[in-house]
Formats: C-alpha cells, sequence, structure tokens
C-alpha cells in the first residue's frame, strides 16, 4: 500500500505539470487585456508600457517557465522560510508569483482566503455528510417508507435545484422576512466571547446549510444506494442467523461494507466542493478563494486565475489518490502492491 | 435417537407464503415434522421445493415483508417459536440453534476478520471476555479442521478457499454449542472431494458434540450417508417421509421414486444410466387444490386433480402423500 502511494504520487508529477501547462495556454488564448480596466485616458503606448511591464511581451513558453520557477521553486522556498525563520539564498530577490490586480504575492491573498473557504466549505461538507448518512441508511432500511419517499423528494429536490437559487430563496426567507440570519458575511468578524462567536454561528449558518443540502442530497442517494445493496447479501443474514441485534447488523456488518464506496464517493467530490462554493460564496458575499477566482476572471488576473485553478487541479489529482487508498484501507479485498 | 424421546423441534402445519408484487407464492404448505435429540434428519427435493424457506421460517430469518409466516406452530424443546419476543429468538438464533449457508464465498462479511466474526456470536451467547472468546475461536477453528488455527483467525475470509470458508461457517454455527444444527446446503457449492470432507468433518463433529441436525440437500446419496430420516419436499410440501433405510428399500411415492433413479449408483447396470425426471417444477403461485406432483406424475388418475392428498402412514414412521398405492400399484383406497 506504502509503495503503491509512493508509485501514484510520483505518477502525479507529470500529470500535474501537464495539466499547469494546458491551464496555461488556454488562459493565454482568452481575450485578456490587463489593462482593459484602467481609465480610458491612459494612452496607448503606456497601457503597452504596462503590459511590457508584467511581462507579456515575452513569449509564451518563457512565461510558462517563468511561472515554473516562481511557483513551484520560489514559492515552497519562501513558505519554509517563513515556516522555519531560516534565510535560503537571496531572499530579496526572489520572485514570486505577483497578482496584477492588487500587486502582491498570489499565495498571500491565497492564504488569506483559504481560512473562510475551509470553515464555510469545510463546514457544509462535514453537515452534509452528517445528514446523508443517516437518511441513507434508514432509507435503505425501511425501502418505500414515508421516510424513504421523502428522502428520495428531498434529494431530487436538493440536487436538482441549482445553489444559487437556494441561496437566494434562503436570503429571501431567513434575512428579509424572518430576519433570523444575516444576509452577508463578515469575514472581519472575530470570535472574543461567546456573542461574537454566537454572531459568527448565524452568519454561517445559511452559506453552509445551502451546501451542506445540496451535498447530502447526493451524498444520501449513494449510501442508500449502497446499503440496499448490502442488505441483499448473504452475510447479512448469516449476522442474523448467529442472534445479533438489528441494531448491530445494520450498524456493523451492513454498514460498514456500504460505506466503502460511499467513503470514495464523499474523497472524489471535496474539490468539487470547491467549484460549487464559488457560486455559493458569490452569494453570500463570503471573500473565500471562490470569490477571489471571480474575481481574478474578471480582472483578467492572469497569474491569480493561474495559481488558483492550478490548485483546484491539484486538490482533484490528490483526492483521487486519498479515494484510492481509502478504498484500499476499507476494504481487505483490495491489494494494490 | 431413542424412540419417544421429546423432539427437540416439532414443526406442525407450517404455512410461509410471499407476498409479491404477481400474487402470493405458496412457499411452504403445511409442512409438519420433527427432529429428535441428536438425530440427523435430511430432507430432499429438487430447487425451489421449498426446503430453504422452511427452515429460514423456523428461526424468523425470511425477510418480511415480502415473507410471512401464516400458520402453524414450531415448538423448540417444547415452547412456541412463534410467539417469543425478538430477544428469546435472537437467544435461539447462534445459541441453541446453529446455521450453516448454501454459498460459503458469500455467507462470510468480507471486510471482517474470520477471528471477529466468530468471537461475535460467543461474546453475544456465552458472556465471554474478549480475550476467552479469541481462545475458543481458535479452539473451534481447530475442532472443524483448519491448520493453524490462532494465526488464521486474524486472516479475512478471502484468504480462505471455498472448502476452507464452509469450515468457518461450521465453527460459527457450533461456536456456542447449539442443540440444533440447521444446514442448508452445505455442500452444494463445492466440488465433490471438498463435498466429502465436509460431510465427513460433519459426521464427526456430531459424535463428537451429539447435536441434532437438519440436512438439506438435493443428493439422496449424501442423505443415504448420513442422515437418520429422511423428508422428500416437492413443491412446498412433505411428499414422504421415512427412516433412511425404510426410504431406500421401499419409496412409496412416485417422485421419490423418480428421484431415487437419478441417483447414479455404482453397483448399476449400464442401462440403468441417470434419468432426469421429466416436466418443470410446480408453480407455487396458487393453494393448490390438487396434487402438486400430478402435471409430472406417471400414475396420476382423476382424484389426483382435484384433491390434494394428505399424508397417509405405511409403515413405522413412514408416511406418504400420495392416493396411489406402490405396493399395489394401485390407486388408494382409504
Ligand atoms: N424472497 C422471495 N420472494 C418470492 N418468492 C420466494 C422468495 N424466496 C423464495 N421464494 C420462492 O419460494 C420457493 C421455495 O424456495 P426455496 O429457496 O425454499 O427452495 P429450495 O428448496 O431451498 O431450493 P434450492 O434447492 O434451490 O435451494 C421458490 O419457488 C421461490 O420462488
Ligand atoms: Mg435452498
Amino acid at each position: 500500500m506504502f509503495t503503491y502511494t509512493l508509485r501514484r504520487l510520483a505518477f502525479a508529477v507529470p500529470t500535474l505539470l501537464i495539466i499547469s501547462f494546458i491551464i496555461f495556454v488556454i488562459l493565454d488564448m482568452a481575450p485578456n487585456d490587463p489593462t482593459a480596466s484602467l481609465p480610458l485616458t491612459i494612452p496607448p503606448e503606456v497601457r503597452q508600457q504596462i503590459r511590457d511591464a508584467l511581462g507579456l511581451d515575452q513569449p509564451m513558453p518563457i512565461r510558462y517557465f517563468k511561472w515554473c520557477v516562481q511557483f513551484f521553486w520560489n514559492e515552497p522556498v519562501n513558505l519554509i522560510e517563513q515556516w522555519t525563520g531560516w534565510t535560503i539564498g537571496d531572499s530579496e530577490s526572489r520572485l514570486r508569483v505577483i497578482s496584477w490586480q492588487t500587486r502582491s504575492p498570489v499565495v498571500d491573498l491565497i492564504a488569506e482566503r483559504m481560512p473562510q473557504t475551509l470553515w464555510v466549505v469545510g463546514m457544509s461538507y462535514v453537515v452534509g455528510i452528517l445528514i446523508a448518512i443517516p437518511i441513507g441508511v434508514i432509507s435503505a432500511y425501511k425501502q418505500y417508507s414515508w421516510f424513504d419517499q421523502f428522502g428520495t423528494l428531498f434529494s431530487m429536490a436538493g440536487f436538482s435545484v441549482p445553489t444559487f437559487f437556494t441561496g437566494l430563496l434562503f436570503i429571501v426567507i431567513f434575512s428579509v422576512n424572518l430576519q433570523w440570519f444575516p444576509s452577508v458575511y463578515d469575514t472581519t468578524h472575530r470570535v472574543t466571547d461567546w456573542d461574537s462567536f454566537w454572531f459568527q454561528v448565524r452568519q454561517m449558518i445559511m452559506p453552509v446549510m445551502v451546501l451542506a443540502l445540496f451535498n447530502a442530497s447526493q451524498i444520501s442517494r449513494f449510501m442508500r444506494a449502497s446499503m440496499l445493496d448490502n442488505l441483499q447479501q448473504d452475510y447479512v443474514r448469516t449476522a442474523r442467523a448467529k442472534g445479533l441485534r438489528e441494531r448491530a447488523v445494520l450498524l456493523i456488518h451492513v454498514l460498514r461494507n456500504s460505506m466503502i464506496p460511499v467513503v470514495t464517493v464523499i474523497a472524489l467530490g471535496v474539490p468539487q466542493i470547491f467549484g460549487g462554493a464559488i457560486i455559493t460564496e458569490q452569494i453570500f458575499r463570503v471573500n473565500g478563494l471562490g470569490q477571489l477566482l471571480i474575481v481574478g476572471i474578471q480582472s483578467a488576473d492572469i497569474p491569480l486565475v493561474q495559481t488558483l485553478t492550478f490548485i483546484f487541479a491539484v486538490l482533484i489529482v490528490l483526492f483521487n489518490l486519498v479515494a484510492d487508498v481509502l478504498y484500499g484501507i476499507l476494504d481487505p479485498r483490495i491489494r494494490y502492491d | 435417537m431413542p424412540d419417544g424421546a421429546a423432539p427437540i423441534l416439532d414443526v406442525n402445519n407450517l404455512k410461509t407464503i410471499f407476498r409479491t408484487r404477481d400474487g402470493e407464492v405458496h412457499a411452504v404448505n403445511s409442512v409438519s415434522f420433527d427432529v429428535g435429540p441428536g438425530e440427523l434428519l435430511g430432507v430432499v427435493g429438487e430447487s425451489g421445493s421449498g426446503k430453504s424457506v422452511t427452515m429460514m421460517s423456523l428461526m424468523g430469518l425470511l425477510p418480511s415483508p415480502p415473507a410471512e409466516i401464516v400458520s402453524g406452530e414450531i415448538l423448540y424443546q417444547g415452547s412456541d417459536v412463534r410467539k417469543m419476543s425478538e430477544a428469546q429468538l435472537r437467544d435461539l438464533r447462534g445459541g441453541d440453534v446453529g446455521f450453516v449457508f448454501q454459498d460459503p464465498m458469500t455467507s462470510l462479511n468480507p471486510v471482517f476478520t474470520v477471528g471477529y466474526q466468530l468471537v461475535e456470536p460467543l461474546q453475544i451467547h456465552m458472556g465471554l471476555s474478549k480475550k476467552a472468546a479469541r481462545a475458543r475461536a481458535a479452539e473451534l477453528l481447530d475442532l472443524v479442521g483448519i491448520p493453524d488455527a490462532r494465526k488464521r483467525l486474524s486472516d479475512y475470509p478471502h484468504q480462505f478457499s471455498g472448502g476452507m470458508r464452509q469450515r468457518v461457517m461450521i465453527a460459527i454455527a457450533l461456536a456456542c454449542d447449539p442443540k440444533l444444527l440447521i444446514a442448508d446446503e452445505p455442500t452444494t457449492a463445492l466440488d465433490v472431494t471438498i463435498q466429502a470432507q465436509i460431510i465427513e468433518l460433519v459426521r464427526d463433529l456430531r459424535q463428537q458434540l451429539g447435536m441434532a441436525i437438519v440436512w438439506i440437500t438435493h443428493d439422496l446419496g449424501v442423505v443415504a450417508g448420513i442422515a437418520d430420516r429422511v423428508m422428500v419436499m416437492y413443491g412446498g410440501q412433505i411428499v414422504e417421509h421415512a427412516p433412511v433405510g425404510e426410504l431406500f428399500a421401499n419409496p412409496q411415492h412416485p417422485y421419490t421414486r423418480a428421484l431415487l433413479e437419478t441417483v447414479p449408483r455404482v453397483d448399476g447396470t449400464r442401462d440403468a444410466r441417470l434419468r432426469s425426471i421429466q416436466g418443470q417444477p410446480p408453480s407455487l403461485a396458487a393453494h393448490p387444490a390438487s396434487c402438486p406432483f400430478a402435471a409430472r406424475c406417471g400414475h396420476v388418475f382423476d382424484r389426483c386433480l382435484v384433491e390434494n392428498p394428505e399424508r397417509r402412514d405405511v409403515g413405522a414412521r413412514h408416511d406418504v402423500a400420495c392416493f396411489w398405492d406402490a405396493r399395489t400399484r394401485e390407486p388408494y383406497n382409504g
């Protein structure tokens, strides 16, 4: 298993390099002009100088190579310096990936936005899983009961209604009409005491629930299908014939087997969550990674978009590996070596 | 079995149906039988004759819905299983009554070690500590002839061969010293040499441990070797029941006779070839008002088509459900 993981990691390196190149090419082909949002009074020669200063006059392969050096070498070295306090080489002249729009290092921007996204998105995923698993288990165990029918309806609705719609619906109902929760997420809010903690909880509830319902509707279907599959299996009868309580049969024998495919689906879904969060973050004004990406696209901030998109790609490749490894851990019949 | 000893299991008029979308399936129809302490009862019949459903009904192992036991009495040591609480029933299952199922490849849980699956009933029924249960589990694996038992406890089912898995199943069934072992075609999924080993194993274990056994099989040859008594099932009913010697010497029901002709004989002459029984198994959709075997029977006459024969005695502990008299080769009047 360990060597398998190492081998997969080694394979991931060329894959990711190719992905980063493709992203770079596609972004380069897009009709973007970083000076487009500057005032119209700026003359064309000055605009050209600005573009040259950003390095846009150089050929594409050179620019790609520079980005690679900055992102794969300079940034990690910089991170190590920050964590350990060492100085490695000439840290002053080391070029970092700089956002064209804000003129600050992209990695710093991302590090600043990461906590918001992780809190809202991560929480919504956890809440979604916690809702989905019991619903899936009970729906399967009591197949065609009113609970199951309701669960089916719930997940069909949750799955087919987009999050920007549920998000707006939530805002209309809970912020505008009932005035329970704030409609805008305040990122500058700091938790210092119980009151501010309570405020934090209240402002998180809506974005978290919108995403959680979406996730739950998907995962609960997988859970239900997997449970139904396993409830038919002969080993369930064996477990009952041993005199186990129904609860033990269900929650130990059947659940353990049913979780195998569901856990992989959950792992594979983690990167998608960041994608789905882009819209929700936008609606609730959570200034997380998703919003950063939208702003970057709108202002043609190529280094920012390139880096963020690439990080999403890394997440996808990474969680694919995580899913495979988890599969091997959960199912003793799988041997990768 | 000493005659007259109180039976350990006594089943009267058991009826089990499945409520399906296409109507009711009468899988078990007024089945009555008993098993004495330490006795080995063989149950034979072709596929779909209701053998498994009968045995699953006994300990409430059928999924309900669609299955429903509509009537009958299941007396285990005198008390009615159908009136027992869920907790009492659980005490019987895996405690007093052990089960071995047909397919050892799928009957064990693939994600738990064999040790875990063996320890489970020991902890539930005998209240053993984890350590004591593991020690006993190793003993049990040893008992069923698995070499290197202690080490193999931490192996998963897929690390065992089919025959070895069936031994593990038998060890699980025997874990809590059952008084009754129900083995539902324990050898059907195995190849012939392994079959013989498993049969030998059960025969040995029975001598050592003295439990009663109900052994379900397609194979009359197997029954001949190990059973004390045999009941023959057809279309959800018991069509003939007799001590094993009597059944082979003196088969009464046309279906039993046909079955016996399908058993290849080692001493058989050349023309006594293996014959399969003509015709289709009966549909169990309707409660039969005729003999279920009528459509395939060589001795069918008008009464068979309008009335379902009751079991009648034809000898000591030998009964048959047929209107035709094998001795006189004429319809039976009575
Ligand atoms: N879940 C079910 N739903 C509907 N009908 C069923 C169900 N299970 C069994 N039956 C029916 O009950 C009848 C008896 O089945 P059973 O499994 O007892 O046969 P069997 O004698 O054990 O056969 P085999 O030798 O193949 O194991 C069959 O005709 C089958 O169609
Ligand atoms: Mg069967």
